[in-house]
């Protein structure tokens, strides 16, 4: 048939947004688990990291830090520390908003949170558009053209996003299994109240996890405006239906989890484009996570 | 001279007061037992102890220092640790991950607590790998108490150890708390096996509606005939 001759390639489109869904979706998951709400605003804050990036480019190039590209990448060094920087800076930012608003909320209903969130998402993107407009805005101008490989196309830097992804994974992993923040971050997340009354420093357990959430959504915005050159203040709140569904679908707290539950959205919602319309990608993400809420809520990771 | 003193404690949840005026204590190296009927307010003075809720009024005071209304992270700090009466270990982690945890207050080096939580409870060296959820209910409970030892409390508070056990790991774990005793750790549990909690305490109290109804040395609790045909169902 016809249609699946452009399966192979879809599975590497697919394979790319997974990666750029997975890097949302473990901090969306991991706040999930701890502080116990869904996040409306966390697209917005991968679309902060993405636009923070932009400046720190500009300001990275301006300071006269050598451009030149990485091997077959389309970016060197700016980008690299433009990436770092947004990380760190969003990490704080997520922090500040957390003591400004959902610390008074601690004790309160979730829904309480996630209506906060909401509010959180709309500020959020509107400081974006007032600031760079929200007409797209480019990284870098070079276009870089696909290489063929045993006749799937694939970009230098799309390998690099998923290189990104598995590591930042891995190393989330290490870091939860490994140290003692780490474990005391899972053990927040299974039971609040026995962390408090073991003695564990559940404030300092819920700014790790902001931090550690943030950097990794902007990490994924930055990614999105490498894959898609350009960015908007739209483009964390496109990409949040996809992490919600990928959240559920790996299960709650689990980095791994998140990863499976990323690169399967990213994979079916591409996949689908070569039988439906392209219009129904998010149709495809949302069955998927209805159809795992009804039959398999806790996630294809069981935790407990 | 106690190490662990409760005052006329008034409290309970948002509007609804449950404890009216309670007062116990613990002395260095006993074991005090609270028994009741269910509802008589023994968890909530074990909540109000540890600062998960906080008195309306009354005083808590620990080694002659006041820790009325502290959190639980603070009384920690202070030598005193709880074990709640379920939900006590963390499902996901390990074994070993959970001694861990206990120990999370501490920047020294805890292997000697380590090998004497093991040594107490062999079991959990054996299972040290694995999740903290697969354990059967006795295992929970021991690993909750290693938990708690880990910080070589003074005080150790108990919320009904011995609740939803197999009557064999009922004995198991009650000997291992007269054992915890004898290292040296005052003991004041909530217990529902009322007799054999009794039986090994050095003193016992009776709870009933929120108010204290009995006090004595708890062998001779055990006797009062009052309190047999009242609470012990003899």
């Amino acid at each position: 048939m016809e249609v699946f001759q452009h399966v192979p390639q879809l599975i590497v489109y697919g394979l790319i947004s997974g990666s750029i869904i997975t890097l949302g979706a473990i901090g969306l998951s991991l706040t999930y688990g701890i502080l116990n709400f869904a996040n409306f605003a966390h697209g917005d804050v991968m679309a902060l990291g993405a636009f923070l990036a932009l400046v720190f480019l500009g300001l990275a190039q301006s300071l006269g830090v050598p451009a030149g590209p990485f091997g077959a990448l389309s970016f060197g060094l700016p980008m690299v520390i433009a990436l770092v920087c947004a990380m760190g800076l969003t990490a704080i930012a997520a922090i500040l908003i957390d003591r400004i608003l959902y610390k008074r909320f601690r004790e309160a209903s979730a829904m309480v949170l996630v209506i906060s969130s909401v509010g959180v998402a709309f500020v959020l993107r509107n400081i974006i558009q007032f600031i760079w407009s929200p007409l797209p805005s480019y990284y870098f101008e070079k276009i870089q053209i696909s290489k063929p490989f045993l006749g799937i196309r694939i970009k230098p830097d799309e390998i690099f996003i998923i290189i990104f992804t598995v590591a930042a994974v891995y190393l989330l992993h290490i870091f939860l299994t490994r140290t003692k923040m780490g474990k005391a971050m899972r053990a927040t997340s299974d039971n609040a109240e026995l962390a408090k009354v073991t003695g564990i420093d559940t404030e300092r357990v819920v700014l790790w996890t902001w931090g550690i959430g943030a950097a990794l959504a902007a990490s994924g915005g930055v990614m999105a405006g490498i894959e898609g050159k350009f960015i908007t203040p739209e483009l964390g709140w496109q990409l949040l239906l996809y992490i919600f569904a990928a959240v559920i679908l790996g299960g709650i707290g689990s980095p791994y989890g998140a990863l499976l539950g990323g690169t399967v959205i990213g994979l079916s919602t591409e996949v689908s484009t070569a039988f439906i319309n392209t219009a129904y990608k998010p149709a495809v993400a949302f069955v998927i996570m209805v159809i795992m809420l009804l039959f398999r809520p806790t996630g294809l990771i069981r935790r407990k | 001279m106690s190490i662990l003193k409760v005052e006329d404690i008034y409290s309970g949840y948002g509007e609804t007061e449950i404890l009216h005026g309670v007062s116990v204590e613990v002395a260095p190296r006993e074991i005090a037992t609270i028994i009741g009927p269910n509802g008589s307010g023994k968890s909530t003075l074990m909540k109000t102890i540890f600062g998960l809720l906080t008195p309306t009024k009354g005083r808590v005071t620990l080694e002659a220092e006041e820790i009325t209304g502290l959190r639980p992270d603070r009384i920690v700090r202070k030598g005193m640790c709880y074990v709640p009466q379920s939900d006590n270990v963390f499902p996901s982690l390990t074994v070993l991950e959970n001694l861990e945890m206990g120990a999370f207050i501490r920047d020294d080096d805890y292997s000697d607590s380590l090998e004497e939580v093991f040594a107490r409870f062999p079991l959990l060296e054996e299972r040290k790998s694995q999740r903290g959820g697969s354990l059967s209910g006795g295992e929970q409970q021991m690993l909750a108490m290693g938990k708690a030892l880990m910080l070589n409390p003074k005080v150790l508070l108990l919320d009904e150890p011995s609740a939803g056990l197999a009557p064999k790991m009922v004995g198991e774990i009650l000997q291992k708390i007269a054992e915890i005793k004898e290292s040296g750790v005052a003991i004041l549990m909530v217990e529902q096996n009322a007799k054999e909690g009794l039986k090994l305490s050095d003193r016992g109290y009776v709870l009933a509606m929120g108010k204290k109804r009995f006090e004595d040395e708890g062998q001779a609790l055990l006797n009062n005939p009052d309190v047999g045909r009242l609470y012990l169902g003899d």
